[in-house]
């Protein structure tokens, strides 16, 4: 693997909430301007890695690296300057609904930046048209629908223009539909703004669109299982469980009927 | 057999007969319809839980899922595991949903079986819990000040639009619900002094009575306890609903400390309004006082505005305001902190919002015994 081109590196990472383990030894890399892909079964505990990926929660033991900088044992002040380079779409959108969609793209802009009022809007406008929503500035979250929700906050993690783009299940809750107009969304800031973008998901079709590389997560053995081209593992993995996840449990389907045939 | 019969109720026979229990099943199965009760076969199927059962109709009516888990019932040995059973002459919907419902085998550990603890093992649970609940109040207790510090020195990150919209909604909003209470508050206290001062021919002295109880305690109380009920439970609730939204770990993940730009204009909120509308509330409970005075006791305005004057000294009126701000630090507090604390779900927003009413009410009254401890001491 190229080690240069790596953008994010997990070592040796084991979560837990108090006793209970949910996944450890987690050891994996993420190259620049990939799309990665973390899947699992639900409860495997994708989200959670997540959350220790984004900073949001403490890992029990292990490290995150962004191009060499361990994030966790950072002092505060550098965690938030690493942080300033993470643009994160939660599940929900998370949009503040106090605000409207111009407000809630311009807020870490009008934090972080010197950017005037005026700048500060047309850029938002600028982010809501990349994705697609031109003219819905004045908007408040409760007035849009699921699908513009989710690609609001996407605006929004794009707002200072991250490195890199996290997504928590983008497509749950969308029609196919929309979540494929979403995967297409996704490989377009790939390619052309050059972003590493981690994705939650466990959606096949999304999977294979948009999927570059991936880490499986298995809730029975309680660690990564498999590591790879998500197409390639769906057709050589030699481990059944991911082959079967990949394959929407055809194979165990299949094995079921030659017993009964059998 | 005729057709119809007369009484199609839900029947079921049990027999051993060659090493296998027959189980004869017939009439209408319906919920909520009357069925057999599995206890009646007890007896034959616990005395041979290896047997296998063969499940027959005879003259089976209509059915729906009563009947799948009367036989379910029937085929669940005590341990859990299910027997052997032939359903083959059953019809084919009855034998589709038997297969479901024991394809998967149950999960060891799955069920929740209600446990109960001892006495003993509760009371530590209990306090354990409540140690910890304090211990997380005393660390929102101290990034609420470090935040506000921060916010002193200018570097809080906050928007001023939202903080004004906040003092707009906590004290202007709030005006109508407190004119009213403290009128009220004022004019009850006026007639119980009133029937009792009357009494001495000492009328007059009303107007001392509800002057300084306005000053000193019920203008701040009152106005306390219409805010825990008003903004605290919206705070608490709005900051529920944010953290159910993922709205707080979106601040957080763009590096926006929530109690910086959350609790922090809440309690500013409060502060700068809480000793107004406390003040504005020790005037209509005078005014209420007057009322009651002139009305019922024939005093003059005058006289009553100067015995007013007279009696509440500005000393009075300042450990109310103090009060006051003591009281909006309070509900403040109480209300973000259970906000924050709040869970996952839409009814833990509502608990949330309770909480923070019962607990703010309860911190108010008891600051309130130790103001009157101090300045007792202090001699004021």
């Amino acid at each position: 693997m190229n080690t240069a081109a790596e953008h994010i590196r997990v070592e040796n990472l084991t979560m837990a909430y108090g006793d209970f383990v949910i996944q450890k030894d987690l050891d994996f890399s993420v190259r620049r301007g990939d799309v990665f892909i973390i899947m699992g079964g639900s409860g495997c505990g994708k989200s959670t890695l997540l959350k220790i990926m984004i900073g949001l929660k403490a890992p029990s033991t292990g490290e995150v690296y962004y191009e060499g900088d361990p994030f966790w044992a950072s002092g505060l002040e550098h965690q938030e300057e690493l942080k300033r380079e993470f643009g994160i779409l939660f599940q929900s959108g998370a949009l503040f609904s106090s605000m409207t969609l111009a407000e809630n793209i311009g807020l870490p802009m009008q934090l972080y930046t010197d950017m005037d009022p005026a700048e500060i809007r047309e850029n938002a406008g600028l982010k809501l048209a990349l994705v697609g929503l031109r003219g819905f500035e004045d908007y408040y979250p409760n007035e849009i629908s699921g699908g513009m929700k989710k690609r609001a906050g996407l605006a929004r993690a794009l707002a200072l223009d991250p490195e890199i783009l996290f997504f928590d299940e983008p497509s749950a809750g969308l029609d196919p539909i929309s979540s494929r107009l979403l995967d297409e969304l996704i490989l377009e800031l790939r390619d052309a703004l050059g972003k590493t973008i981690v994705v939650v998901t466990h959606e096949l079709a999304s999977i294979f669109t948009i999927g570059d590389d991936c880490v499986f997560l298995d809730p029975d053995t309680k660690t990564m299982i498999a590591h790879g081209n998500p197409k390639k593992l769906r057709d050589e993995s030699p481990n059944e469980t991911v082959r079967n996840f990949l394959l929407r449990g055809e194979l165990e389907a299949q094995k079921e009927k030659r017993g009964q045939t059998g | 057999m005729t057709a119809v019969e007369e009484n199609n109720a839900a029947r079921c026979r049990c027999e051993s007969q060659d090493g296998r229990i027959r189980v004869t099943i017939g009439g209408d199965w319906l919920l909520g319809g009357p069925v057999p009760s599995v206890h009646q076969f007890e007896s034959v199927l616990q005395s041979s839980p290896d047997t296998p059962l063969l499940l027959q109709a005879d003259g089976l009516g209509r059915w729906d899922t009563s009947l799948i888990a009367f036989l379910g019932k029937l085929i669940d040995r005590p341990d859990g595991t299910p027997r052997t059973f032939d359903a083959s002459s059953m019809p084919e919907g009855v034998q589709g949903l038997l297969r479901l419902a024991f394809a998967v085998g149950e999960r060891s550990g799955a069920r929740r079986t209600e446990r109960r603890e001892g006495l003993l093992t509760r009371i530590g649970k209990a306090s354990i819990q409540s140690l910890d609940r304090a211990r997380e109040g005393l660390a929102f207790l101290g990034s609420a000040t470090m935040a506000f510090g921060k916010f002193l020195v200018g570097r809080a990150r906050y928007q001023r639009s939202e903080l004004l919209l906040l003092i707009q909604e906590t004290g202007a909003n709030a005006f109508g619900i407190v004119s009213l209470i403290s009128f009220l508050v004022g004019m009850i206290l006026a007639f119980v002094g009133a029937v009792q001062l009357a009494q001495f021919g000492a009328g007059i002295y009303v107007a001392n009575l509800v002057g300084l109880a306005m000053a000193r305690e019920m203008g701040a109380m009152m106005t306390a306890i219409i805010m825990a009920g008003r903004t605290g439970a919206a705070f608490a609730a709005q900051l529920g609903t944010m953290r159910v939204n993922e709205e707080i770990d979106a601040l957080s993940s763009m590096g926006i400390d929530p109690m910086e730009f959350l609790v922090v204009p809440r309690m500013l909120a409060l502060m700068v309004m809480m000793p107004l509308l406390a003040l504005y509330a020790n005037f209509m409970g005078m005014l209420g006082g007057m009322v009651v005075g002139v009305g019922m006791l024939d005093l003059g305005v005058f006289e009553y505005v100067e015995q007013t004057r007279r009696s509440v000294s500005l000393t009075q009126i300042n450990i109310g305001v103090i009060k006051a701000v003591v009281f909006g630090v309070l509900v403040a507090v109480a209300g973000c902190l259970r906000g924050m604390q709040c869970g996952n779900s839409s009814q833990a927003v509502g608990m949330a919002a309770t909480s923070a009413v019962v607990t703010s009410i309860v911190l108010i009254i008891v600051v309130d015994g130790l103001f009157a401890v101090v300045l007792n001491v202090l001699g004021l």
